[in-house]
Protein backbone atom coordinates (compact mmCIF):
# COMPACT_ATOMS: atom_id res chain seq x y z
CA UNK A 1 0.00 0.00 0.00
CA UNK A 2 1.06 3.66 -0.77
CA UNK A 3 2.27 6.16 1.72
CA UNK A 4 -0.75 7.88 2.75
CA UNK A 5 0.41 11.39 2.91
CA UNK A 6 1.20 11.39 -0.78
CA UNK A 7 -2.34 10.90 -1.15
CA UNK A 8 -5.21 13.04 -2.36
CA UNK A 9 -8.01 13.33 -0.97
CA UNK A 10 -10.05 11.39 -3.25
CA UNK A 11 -8.05 8.57 -3.37
CA UNK A 12 -7.35 8.46 0.57
CA UNK A 13 -11.32 8.99 0.83
CA UNK A 14 -11.82 6.01 -2.02
CA UNK A 15 -9.12 3.69 0.17
CA UNK A 16 -11.33 4.93 3.08
CA UNK A 17 -14.30 3.08 2.29
CA UNK A 18 -12.98 0.50 0.16
CA UNK A 19 -10.99 -0.78 3.59
CA UNK A 20 -14.74 0.03 5.67
CA UNK A 21 -16.46 -2.35 3.25
CA UNK A 22 -13.16 -4.94 3.74
CA UNK A 23 -13.18 -4.94 6.95
CA UNK A 24 -17.16 -5.72 6.84
CA UNK A 25 -16.68 -8.55 4.76
CA UNK A 26 -15.06 -9.98 7.74
CA UNK A 27 -12.60 -13.11 7.23
CA UNK A 28 -9.67 -11.70 7.58
CA UNK A 29 -7.16 -12.80 10.08
CA UNK A 30 -6.37 -10.74 13.28
CA UNK A 31 -3.32 -9.23 11.99
CA UNK A 32 -4.73 -7.95 8.56
CA UNK A 33 -7.93 -6.56 10.65
CA UNK A 34 -5.57 -4.62 13.44
CA UNK A 35 -3.53 -3.65 9.95
CA UNK A 36 -6.60 -2.20 8.39
CA UNK A 37 -8.40 -0.56 11.17
CA UNK A 38 -5.13 1.62 11.90
CA UNK A 39 -4.58 2.13 8.10
CA UNK A 40 -8.39 3.37 7.97
CA UNK A 41 -7.60 5.78 11.01
CA UNK A 42 -4.61 7.34 9.12
CA UNK A 43 -6.74 7.71 6.02
CA UNK A 44 -9.63 9.19 8.01
CA UNK A 45 -7.09 11.72 9.57
CA UNK A 46 -5.05 12.87 6.45
CA UNK A 47 -8.67 13.54 4.76
CA UNK A 48 -9.78 15.73 7.85
CA UNK A 49 -6.36 17.11 7.78
CA UNK A 50 -6.54 17.88 3.66
CA UNK A 51 -9.48 19.13 4.24
CA UNK A 52 -8.82 21.48 6.95
CA UNK A 53 -5.68 22.95 5.98
CA UNK A 54 -6.33 22.82 2.45
CA UNK A 55 -6.13 26.63 0.87
CA UNK A 56 -7.74 27.16 -2.27
CA UNK A 57 -5.13 27.84 -5.32
CA UNK A 58 -5.67 30.14 -8.36
CA UNK A 59 -3.28 30.62 -11.62
CA UNK A 60 -3.90 31.65 -14.98
CA UNK A 61 -4.17 28.95 -17.96
CA UNK A 62 -1.55 29.73 -19.31
CA UNK A 63 0.94 29.76 -16.71
CA UNK A 64 3.36 27.14 -16.53
CA UNK A 65 4.96 27.59 -13.25
CA UNK A 66 4.08 27.33 -10.26
CA UNK A 67 0.22 28.46 -8.88
CA UNK A 68 -0.15 31.22 -6.96
CA UNK A 69 -2.85 34.18 -6.96
CA UNK A 70 -4.66 35.16 -10.43
CA UNK B 1 -54.60 38.15 -75.17
CA UNK B 2 -57.27 39.05 -71.75
CA UNK B 3 -57.00 42.36 -70.77
CA UNK B 4 -57.81 44.40 -67.35
CA UNK B 5 -58.63 47.50 -66.11
CA UNK B 6 -56.52 49.03 -63.70
CA UNK B 7 -58.13 48.75 -60.89
CA UNK B 8 -59.28 45.00 -61.88
CA UNK B 9 -54.92 44.23 -62.66
CA UNK B 10 -54.33 45.98 -59.22
CA UNK B 11 -56.89 44.36 -57.35
CA UNK B 12 -55.58 40.77 -58.67
CA UNK B 13 -51.94 41.96 -57.45
CA UNK B 14 -53.37 43.09 -54.24
CA UNK B 15 -55.11 39.61 -53.80
CA UNK B 16 -51.87 37.80 -54.57
CA UNK B 17 -49.77 39.70 -52.07
CA UNK B 18 -53.17 39.12 -49.45
CA UNK B 19 -52.71 35.24 -50.49
CA UNK B 20 -49.14 34.59 -49.30
CA UNK B 21 -48.12 33.66 -46.06
CA UNK B 22 -44.96 35.57 -45.55
CA UNK B 23 -46.06 38.79 -46.62
CA UNK B 24 -49.15 38.30 -44.18
CA UNK B 25 -46.51 38.50 -41.12
CA UNK B 26 -42.94 39.42 -41.21
CA UNK B 27 -40.56 41.37 -39.75
CA UNK B 28 -38.05 43.70 -42.25
CA UNK B 29 -34.80 45.52 -41.16
CA UNK B 30 -33.34 48.20 -42.90
CA UNK B 31 -32.12 51.97 -42.26
CA UNK B 32 -35.40 54.09 -41.35
CA UNK B 33 -35.35 57.35 -43.71
CA UNK B 34 -37.86 59.89 -45.12
CA UNK B 35 -40.03 59.60 -41.66
CA UNK B 36 -42.76 61.89 -41.84
CA UNK B 37 -45.25 62.21 -39.36
CA UNK B 38 -48.75 63.44 -40.23
CA UNK B 39 -51.55 65.22 -38.59
CA UNK B 40 -53.46 62.36 -38.73
CA UNK B 41 -51.28 61.04 -36.06
CA UNK B 42 -49.60 58.35 -39.16
CA UNK B 43 -45.97 57.27 -39.61
CA UNK B 44 -45.00 57.18 -43.00
CA UNK B 45 -41.49 56.27 -43.54
CA UNK B 46 -39.02 54.27 -45.96
CA UNK B 47 -36.87 51.66 -44.71
CA UNK B 48 -33.61 50.77 -46.99
CA UNK B 49 -30.35 48.66 -47.25
CA UNK B 50 -28.15 49.16 -49.44
CA UNK B 51 -29.92 48.13 -52.88
CA UNK B 52 -33.33 48.01 -52.00
CA UNK B 53 -35.98 49.92 -50.41
CA UNK B 54 -39.67 49.65 -48.81
CA UNK B 55 -41.98 51.96 -48.58
CA UNK B 56 -43.50 51.69 -44.92
CA UNK B 57 -46.92 53.23 -43.12
CA UNK B 58 -47.81 52.95 -39.71
CA UNK B 59 -51.10 53.96 -38.56
CA UNK B 60 -51.99 55.91 -35.51
CA UNK B 61 -52.75 53.43 -33.49
CA UNK B 62 -49.53 51.62 -33.83
CA UNK B 63 -47.57 54.74 -33.92
CA UNK B 64 -48.50 55.65 -30.09
CA UNK B 65 -47.42 52.38 -28.69
CA UNK B 66 -43.96 53.03 -30.19
CA UNK B 67 -41.51 53.72 -27.08
CA UNK B 68 -38.75 54.35 -28.31
CA UNK B 69 -37.37 57.17 -30.22
CA UNK B 70 -36.38 56.79 -33.97
CA UNK B 71 -35.39 59.49 -36.33
CA UNK B 72 -33.45 58.79 -39.62
CA UNK B 73 -30.36 56.66 -40.16
CA UNK B 74 -31.93 54.60 -37.35
CA UNK B 75 -31.48 50.86 -37.97
CA UNK B 76 -34.91 49.43 -37.43
CA UNK B 77 -36.59 46.35 -37.32
CA UNK B 78 -40.33 46.73 -38.33
CA UNK B 79 -43.23 44.37 -38.08
CA UNK B 80 -46.65 44.08 -40.15
CA UNK B 81 -47.82 43.02 -43.15
CA UNK B 82 -46.87 44.01 -46.89
CA UNK B 83 -50.25 44.80 -48.81
CA UNK B 84 -50.67 46.96 -51.90
CA UNK B 85 -52.38 50.66 -51.63
CA UNK B 86 -54.25 50.73 -54.81
CA UNK B 87 -54.73 54.44 -55.00
CA UNK B 88 -51.17 54.69 -55.94
CA UNK B 89 -50.18 51.22 -57.43
CA UNK B 90 -47.86 50.57 -54.48
CA UNK B 91 -46.88 47.99 -52.55
CA UNK B 92 -45.61 49.41 -48.80
CA UNK B 93 -45.45 47.26 -44.97
CA UNK B 94 -48.06 48.27 -42.86
CA UNK B 95 -46.12 48.47 -39.75
CA UNK B 96 -47.63 47.18 -36.44
CA UNK B 97 -44.55 47.63 -34.49
CA UNK B 98 -40.98 49.05 -34.72
CA UNK B 99 -37.73 48.26 -32.84
CA UNK B 100 -34.46 49.73 -33.04
CA UNK B 101 -32.02 47.26 -34.39
CA UNK B 102 -29.93 45.14 -31.51
CA UNK B 103 -32.62 46.03 -29.76
CA UNK B 104 -34.31 44.14 -27.06
CA UNK B 105 -36.85 43.06 -29.10
CA UNK B 106 -34.95 42.26 -31.57
CA UNK B 107 -32.10 39.92 -29.01
CA UNK B 108 -34.94 37.98 -28.13
CA UNK B 109 -36.53 37.15 -31.65
CA UNK B 110 -32.55 36.15 -32.44
CA UNK B 111 -32.25 34.09 -29.06
CA UNK B 112 -35.92 32.09 -30.08
CA UNK B 113 -34.18 31.82 -33.47
CA UNK B 114 -30.93 30.42 -32.34
CA UNK B 115 -32.43 27.93 -29.60
CA UNK B 116 -35.09 26.50 -32.11
CA UNK B 117 -32.04 26.17 -34.38
CA UNK B 118 -29.88 24.24 -31.73
CA UNK B 119 -32.60 22.80 -30.34
CA UNK B 120 -33.34 21.30 -33.69
CA UNK B 121 -29.63 20.24 -33.87
CA UNK B 122 -29.90 18.58 -30.49
CA UNK B 123 -27.70 20.24 -28.89
CA UNK B 124 -29.67 20.36 -25.88
CA UNK B 125 -30.68 16.68 -25.77
CA UNK B 126 -30.62 15.59 -21.83
CA UNK B 127 -28.72 12.56 -23.43
CA UNK B 128 -26.03 14.53 -24.59
CA UNK B 129 -25.07 15.75 -20.52
CA UNK B 130 -22.21 14.79 -18.90
CA UNK B 131 -21.92 14.01 -15.50
CA UNK B 132 -20.04 17.03 -13.10
CA UNK B 133 -17.21 14.85 -10.96
CA UNK B 134 -17.99 14.51 -7.02
CA UNK B 135 -14.53 15.38 -6.48
CA UNK B 136 -13.00 17.86 -9.39
CA UNK B 137 -9.13 18.65 -8.32
CA UNK B 138 -9.16 21.33 -11.10
CA UNK B 139 -12.09 23.91 -11.95
CA UNK B 140 -11.09 25.77 -15.31
CA UNK B 141 -12.91 29.26 -14.75
CA UNK B 142 -14.11 30.80 -18.07
CA UNK B 143 -14.75 34.68 -16.82
CA UNK B 144 -13.38 38.08 -16.20
CA UNK B 145 -10.88 38.25 -13.92
CA UNK B 146 -12.29 42.39 -12.84
CA UNK B 147 -15.54 40.29 -12.67
CA UNK B 148 -17.19 40.59 -9.45
CA UNK B 149 -18.27 36.62 -10.59
CA UNK B 150 -14.50 35.83 -10.38
CA UNK B 151 -14.02 36.65 -6.51
CA UNK B 152 -17.49 35.34 -5.37
CA UNK B 153 -16.40 31.95 -6.85
CA UNK B 154 -12.99 32.10 -5.41
CA UNK B 155 -15.13 32.94 -1.71
CA UNK B 156 -17.37 29.89 -2.30
CA UNK B 157 -14.53 27.30 -2.86
CA UNK B 158 -12.31 29.13 -0.24
CA UNK B 159 -15.27 28.23 2.26
CA UNK B 160 -16.59 25.29 0.39
CA UNK B 161 -14.10 22.99 -1.14
CA UNK B 162 -10.61 24.25 -0.98
CA UNK B 163 -8.69 21.44 -2.12
CA UNK B 164 -9.48 22.70 -5.75
CA UNK B 165 -7.47 24.56 -7.47
CA UNK B 166 -8.80 26.62 -10.08
CA UNK B 167 -7.58 27.52 -13.69
CA UNK B 168 -8.48 30.66 -14.49
CA UNK B 169 -9.04 31.31 -18.60
CA UNK B 170 -9.58 35.24 -18.99
CA UNK B 171 -11.98 36.65 -21.20
CA UNK B 172 -14.00 39.43 -22.39
CA UNK B 173 -17.44 38.60 -20.95
CA UNK B 174 -19.25 41.91 -22.45
CA UNK B 175 -19.19 43.37 -26.04
CA UNK B 176 -19.12 42.60 -29.41
CA UNK B 177 -15.31 41.03 -28.90
CA UNK B 178 -16.20 38.97 -26.32
CA UNK B 179 -17.75 35.69 -28.59
CA UNK B 180 -14.96 34.86 -29.95
CA UNK B 181 -12.53 35.70 -26.51
CA UNK B 182 -14.80 32.89 -25.03
CA UNK B 183 -14.32 30.45 -27.78
CA UNK B 184 -10.68 30.85 -27.04
CA UNK B 185 -10.83 30.93 -23.41
CA UNK B 186 -12.66 28.19 -23.27
CA UNK B 187 -10.56 26.23 -26.02
CA UNK B 188 -7.39 27.05 -23.83
CA UNK B 189 -8.69 24.66 -21.03
CA UNK B 190 -9.54 22.38 -23.55
CA UNK B 191 -6.16 21.87 -24.89
CA UNK B 192 -5.30 20.81 -20.71
CA UNK B 193 -5.45 16.97 -19.77
CA UNK B 194 -5.99 18.35 -16.06
CA UNK B 195 -9.35 20.17 -16.02
CA UNK B 196 -12.24 17.68 -14.65
CA UNK B 197 -14.51 20.67 -14.76
CA UNK B 198 -15.39 24.14 -16.68
CA UNK B 199 -17.28 26.93 -15.32
CA UNK B 200 -18.49 29.52 -18.09
CA UNK B 201 -19.69 32.52 -15.60
CA UNK B 202 -20.65 36.12 -15.20
CA UNK B 203 -22.64 38.60 -13.20
CA UNK B 204 -25.55 39.98 -13.63
CA UNK B 205 -26.94 42.08 -16.03
CA UNK B 206 -28.96 43.50 -18.96
CA UNK B 207 -29.90 41.25 -21.92
CA UNK B 208 -27.50 43.36 -23.72
CA UNK B 209 -24.81 42.50 -21.08
CA UNK B 210 -25.21 39.11 -21.53
CA UNK B 211 -25.65 38.72 -25.10
CA UNK B 212 -22.78 36.94 -25.83
CA UNK B 213 -23.75 33.81 -24.37
CA UNK B 214 -26.47 33.87 -26.94
CA UNK B 215 -24.03 33.40 -30.03
CA UNK B 216 -23.99 30.72 -31.56
CA UNK B 217 -20.17 30.70 -31.53
CA UNK B 218 -19.79 30.93 -27.95
CA UNK B 219 -22.52 28.12 -28.09
CA UNK B 220 -21.44 25.85 -30.27
CA UNK B 221 -17.95 25.71 -28.41
CA UNK B 222 -19.71 24.99 -25.15
CA UNK B 223 -21.24 21.98 -26.57
CA UNK B 224 -18.08 20.93 -28.52
CA UNK B 225 -16.15 21.40 -25.27
CA UNK B 226 -14.28 17.99 -24.04
CA UNK B 227 -14.52 18.51 -20.33
CA UNK B 228 -17.90 18.94 -18.90
CA UNK B 229 -19.11 22.70 -18.91
CA UNK B 230 -20.98 24.22 -15.83
CA UNK B 231 -22.79 28.18 -16.66
CA UNK B 232 -23.28 30.43 -14.17
CA UNK B 233 -23.91 33.41 -16.07
CA UNK B 234 -26.49 36.42 -14.74
CA UNK B 235 -29.12 35.74 -12.33
CA UNK B 236 -31.15 33.36 -11.55
CA UNK B 237 -33.95 34.37 -13.71
CA UNK B 238 -31.51 34.62 -16.65
CA UNK B 239 -30.97 32.35 -19.52
CA UNK B 240 -28.87 31.99 -22.20
CA UNK B 241 -28.25 29.81 -25.01
CA UNK B 242 -24.86 28.81 -23.24
CA UNK B 243 -27.16 27.70 -20.20
CA UNK B 244 -29.40 25.33 -22.55
CA UNK B 245 -26.29 23.74 -23.90
CA UNK B 246 -24.31 23.22 -20.52
CA UNK B 247 -23.73 19.92 -18.80
CA UNK B 248 -25.46 21.91 -15.90
CA UNK B 249 -27.15 25.11 -15.65
CA UNK B 250 -26.67 26.94 -12.34
CA UNK B 251 -28.61 30.24 -11.75
CA UNK B 252 -25.38 32.49 -10.80
CA UNK B 253 -21.57 31.96 -10.85
CA UNK B 254 -21.55 31.33 -6.98
CA UNK B 255 -23.85 28.35 -7.54
CA UNK B 256 -21.94 27.23 -9.94
CA UNK B 257 -19.13 27.19 -7.89
CA UNK B 258 -21.47 25.31 -5.42
CA UNK B 259 -22.76 22.75 -7.82
CA UNK B 260 -19.02 21.67 -9.02
CA UNK B 261 -17.63 21.02 -5.64
CA UNK B 262 -18.91 18.76 -2.90
CA UNK B 263 -19.06 20.84 0.79
CA UNK B 264 -16.71 20.60 3.06
CA UNK B 265 -18.94 20.16 6.11
CA UNK B 266 -20.41 17.27 4.39
CA UNK B 267 -17.30 15.94 3.27
CA UNK B 268 -16.36 16.03 7.13
CA UNK B 269 -19.46 14.29 8.42
CA UNK B 270 -18.80 11.96 6.11
CA UNK B 271 -15.55 11.22 7.81
CA UNK B 272 -16.77 11.05 11.21
CA UNK B 273 -19.82 8.11 9.56
CA UNK B 274 -16.81 6.03 7.86
CA UNK B 275 -14.40 6.39 11.20
CA UNK B 276 -17.47 5.62 12.93
CA UNK B 277 -17.99 2.62 11.21
CA UNK B 278 -14.20 1.82 10.84
CA UNK B 279 -13.78 1.63 14.31
CA UNK B 280 -17.36 -0.26 15.39
CA UNK B 281 -16.47 -2.89 12.58
CA UNK B 282 -13.09 -3.01 14.20
CA UNK B 283 -14.52 -3.32 17.74
CA UNK B 284 -17.12 -5.50 16.26
CA UNK B 285 -14.11 -8.13 14.67
CA UNK B 286 -12.35 -7.93 18.20
CA UNK B 287 -15.58 -9.27 19.81
CA UNK B 288 -16.10 -12.07 17.21
CA UNK B 289 -12.73 -12.81 17.69
CA UNK B 290 -12.97 -12.84 21.85
CA UNK B 291 -16.19 -15.05 21.44
CA UNK B 292 -14.45 -17.33 19.37
CA UNK B 293 -12.01 -17.82 21.62
CA UNK B 294 -13.63 -18.11 24.83
CA UNK B 295 -15.54 -20.70 22.94
CA UNK B 296 -12.59 -22.72 21.99
CA UNK B 297 -11.29 -22.59 25.54
CA UNK B 298 -14.43 -24.19 26.90
CA UNK B 299 -13.61 -26.68 23.88
CA UNK B 300 -10.33 -27.28 25.24
CA UNK B 301 -11.00 -27.41 29.06
CA UNK B 302 -13.39 -30.44 28.00
CA UNK B 303 -10.93 -32.36 26.48
CA UNK B 304 -8.22 -31.84 29.28
CA UNK B 305 -6.05 -35.07 30.36
CA UNK B 306 -6.35 -33.36 33.96
CA UNK B 307 -10.32 -33.61 33.29
CA UNK B 308 -10.13 -36.77 31.62
CA UNK B 309 -7.98 -38.51 34.82
CA UNK B 310 -10.87 -36.30 37.37
CA UNK B 311 -13.56 -38.02 34.81
CA UNK B 312 -11.72 -41.80 35.04
CA UNK B 313 -11.14 -41.38 38.93
CA UNK B 314 -14.65 -40.31 39.06
CA UNK B 315 -15.80 -43.80 37.36
CA UNK B 316 -13.21 -45.84 39.23
CA UNK B 317 -14.47 -44.55 42.30
CA UNK B 318 -18.26 -45.41 41.04
CA UNK B 319 -16.82 -48.86 40.25
CA UNK B 320 -15.18 -49.32 43.91
CA UNK B 321 -18.33 -48.26 45.57
CA UNK B 322 -20.85 -50.60 43.45
CA UNK B 323 -17.75 -53.88 44.29
CA UNK B 324 -18.04 -52.97 48.08
CA UNK B 325 -21.99 -52.19 48.14
CA UNK B 326 -22.12 -56.00 45.85
CA UNK B 327 -19.56 -57.30 48.40
CA UNK B 328 -21.73 -56.07 51.03
CA UNK B 329 -24.17 -57.58 50.03
CA UNK B 330 -22.95 -61.19 48.81
CA UNK B 331 -21.37 -61.29 52.31
CA UNK B 332 -24.82 -60.53 54.05
CA UNK B 333 -26.36 -62.86 52.20
CA UNK B 334 -23.65 -65.72 52.65
CA UNK B 335 -24.14 -64.77 56.28
CA UNK B 336 -27.66 -65.40 56.97
CA UNK B 337 -27.62 -68.72 54.56
CA UNK B 338 -24.68 -69.75 56.98
CA UNK B 339 -27.24 -68.66 60.30
CA UNK B 340 -29.87 -70.46 58.92
CA UNK B 341 -28.22 -73.69 57.71
CA UNK B 342 -26.42 -74.12 61.01
CA UNK B 343 -29.63 -73.81 63.09
CA UNK B 344 -31.31 -76.73 60.82
CA UNK B 345 -27.85 -78.83 61.80
CA UNK B 346 -28.41 -77.65 65.22
CA UNK B 347 -31.91 -79.14 64.71
CA UNK B 348 -30.54 -82.35 62.85
CA UNK B 349 -27.76 -83.12 65.66
CA UNK B 350 -28.78 -86.53 67.20
CA UNK B 351 -27.60 -85.46 70.73
CA UNK B 352 -30.04 -82.67 70.79
CA UNK B 353 -32.88 -85.67 69.99
CA UNK B 354 -30.99 -88.13 72.66
CA UNK B 355 -31.32 -84.97 75.17
CA UNK B 356 -35.42 -84.87 74.46
CA UNK B 357 -36.01 -88.50 75.82
CA UNK B 358 -34.60 -90.56 72.44
CA UNK B 359 -32.17 -93.08 72.52
CA UNK B 360 -29.88 -94.60 70.10
CA UNK B 361 -29.54 -98.87 70.28
CA UNK B 362 -25.99 -99.97 68.89
CA UNK B 363 -24.60 -103.38 69.35
CA UNK B 364 -21.13 -104.04 70.39
CA UNK B 365 -19.37 -102.90 67.52
CA UNK B 366 -20.66 -99.79 67.81
CA UNK B 367 -23.47 -100.49 64.74
CA UNK B 368 -26.67 -98.53 65.09
CA UNK B 369 -29.54 -100.89 65.34
CA UNK B 370 -32.07 -99.76 62.92
CA UNK B 371 -34.37 -103.51 63.05
CA UNK B 372 -35.47 -106.13 65.12
CA UNK B 373 -33.80 -108.74 62.84
CA UNK B 374 -30.17 -107.38 63.50
CA UNK B 375 -30.00 -108.98 66.72
CA UNK B 376 -30.10 -111.86 67.78
CA UNK B 377 -31.49 -113.60 71.26
CA UNK B 378 -29.36 -112.77 74.63
CA UNK B 379 -26.96 -110.06 72.33
CA UNK B 380 -25.58 -107.69 74.44
CA UNK B 381 -26.64 -104.02 72.91
CA UNK B 382 -25.64 -100.46 74.25
CA UNK B 383 -28.43 -97.90 74.88
CA UNK B 384 -27.13 -94.76 74.29
CA UNK B 385 -28.61 -91.53 76.17
CA UNK B 386 -28.14 -88.17 76.24
CA UNK B 387 -25.78 -88.37 78.98
CA UNK B 388 -24.76 -91.64 79.55
CA UNK B 389 -25.33 -95.51 78.68
CA UNK B 390 -27.00 -98.53 79.39
CA UNK B 391 -25.42 -102.24 78.92
CA UNK B 392 -29.04 -104.33 77.90
CA UNK B 393 -29.09 -108.00 76.72
CA UNK B 394 -32.20 -108.71 74.20
CA UNK B 395 -34.33 -111.63 76.27
CA UNK B 396 -36.52 -112.42 73.06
Amino acid sequence: MEEIAGLSYEAAYEQLEALVAKLESGDLSLEDSVALYERGQRLSAHCQALLEQAELKTKMVDDDGESGPA
Amino acid sequence: MQSFSVSEITEYIHDLFDADDVLADVWVRGEISNLTVARSGHWYFTIKDATAQLRCVMFRGAARSVRIAVSAGDEIMAQGRVSVYEARGEYQLYVNQIELAGGVGDLHRQFEALKAKLDAEGLFDPARKRPIPAFPRRIGIVTSPSAAAWQDMQNVLRRRFPLVQLILSPTLVQGVDAPPQIVAALNKLNRRDDIDVVIIARGGGSLEDLWCFNDERVARAAAASRIPVISGIGHEIDFTIVDFVADLRAPTPSAAAELATPNKDDLLLDLDRLRLGLTARFEGDLAERARDLSRLRNGLGFLSPLRMTRQAQGRVGDLRGRLERATRAQLSRLGERLAHTSNAMERANPQQILSRGYALLRDESGALIRRAAQVSKNQRLNVQLAEDEIRVRVED
